[in-house]
């Protein structure tokens, strides 16, 4: 513990930015809660339906096997990414003009806007004019998104690795960056093997973005609309719709603010549970362990 | 504020929501929190546990409104004692 007075009047110092959030984000919030209890019809005519909204969506089989696919595809796309981006960080030259190419050829797949990258794989993939699509034809693969739903995931988890790896990327080559070079000096000088060295100096230093990167990578992916919906509009029938699209088309395309009202602060309530989770967890990982001289 | 489309139990809510964050902030003036390590498997503050609480205390009544036919203020009775406990032995 430290023996410092705590002065706390910095944080007046967030109010500007309390206020903004207040109006972006908590009012809004507020009244999604408020319409999740009652059918809304007009301005003049509504009706309190009390819980009735949350017993329907959690009992719906549709919402129920979305959330399932949901996460299943978030697993897989973090169990991807994360060790691919730090395999990649590790392989990316350190210096030289060599680092600058490398470093704005890993970043160009992430400026490119969700729905291009929808629109990118959903033209590489048609089997007549798309090079992918038409080379796995070529060599007597059955391939088609739109008909077969494992070809539809393979496709989808292969647009979000090539789209969101390098995030992952960037942030543990800047963690890596930021070692400083007499911890490898006295590895050398130990003779620690390449693993050691992962294992006990790049890896530990490497917690904190690592963190970021799985937070950022989990909620982006929990919340995935654009590129599905282009790529395979939620099919063939609806083995690659999620959660976002089944409430997009639940709020905007059915006009059912009540149920999706419900269903939004369901699902907010799981992305945010997800991530107190990860945090604590991999804060406490780090807490845990007797600091390496001044983690 | 019509907009906003206002019912008595969300606004008993919402106050609720404000007076916790008001009380933890008197509280915490009068004597600050101390991190310690209760039956939770992490050190937390005071207002860790508020926080804690408050999320479970949402799925239990998330629980109880999908899963069983049990009334709601059965989910509020087991989200209060729930509450107490972990702020006092969390």
């Amino acid at each position: 513990m430290n023996n410092k007075i705590p002065n706390n009047r910095a944080w007046l110092l967030v109010l500007p930015m309390l206020v903004l959030v207040a109006f972006s984000a908590i009012i809004p919030l507020m009244t999604v809660v408020n319409y999740s209890v009652q059918d809304v019809l007009g301005p003049n005519a509504r009706f309190f339906t009390g819980t009735e909204w949350f017993q329907s969506m959690l009992n719906d089989d549709a919402l129920q096997a979305a959330f399932l696919r949901q996460i299943s595809f978030s697993l897989i796309i973090l169990a991807i990414q994360i060790p691919l981006g730090i395999g990649i960080a590790l392989i990316m030259p350190k210096r030289g003009w060599q680092a600058s190419a490398v470093l704005i050829l890993i970043t160009l797949p992430l400026l490119i806007p969700w729905n291009v990258v929808g629109s990118i794989w959903q033209i590489f993939t048609r089997g007549d004019i798309g090079l992918m699509g038409w080379g796995l034809r070529e060599l007597g693969i059955e391939y088609n998104i739109t008909r077969n739903a494992g070809d539809a995931w393979v496709t989808i988890i292969l647009m979000d690795v090539w789209h969101w790896t390098p995030l992952v990327a960037m942030l543990c080559y800047s963690g890596l960056r930021s070692i400083p070079e007499a911890y490898y000096q006295a590895a050398r000088i130990d003779r620690a093997s390449k693993w050691a060295v992962f294992r006990y100096i790049q890896l530990p230093k490497l917690t904190n973005v690592l963190v970021i990167a799985v937070l950022l990578r989990f909620m982006h992916s929990f919340m995935i609309y654009a590129e599905p919906f282009v790529l395979t509009g939620g099919g063939p029938g609806s083995a690659t719709t999620f959660l976002s699209q089944s409430l997009t088309t639940m709020a905007v395309g059915q006009q059912d603010l009540g149920p999706s009202a419900a269903f939004s602060l369901i699902y907010f309530l799981v992305i945010l549970l997800v991530s107190w989770v990860f945090y604590t967890t991999i804060m406490n990982m780090q807490k845990d362990k007797p600091p390496h001289g001044g983690a | 504020m019509s907009w906003m489309v206002w019912t008595v139990p969300t606004a008993i809510f919402f106050s609720s929501i404000a007076a916790m964050l008001a009380g933890m902030t008197v509280w915490e003036i009068m004597s600050p929190t101390i991190e310690r390590k209760g039956f939770l498997p992490i050190a937390t503050t005071r207002g860790d546990r508020l926080f804690i609480g408050l999320l479970f205390a949402a799925f239990i009544h998330l629980g109880v409104i999908g899963f069983t036919s049990l009334s709601i203020w059965i989910a509020l009775a087991v989200s209060a004692v729930w509450l107490l406990v972990l702020m006092r032995w969390g």
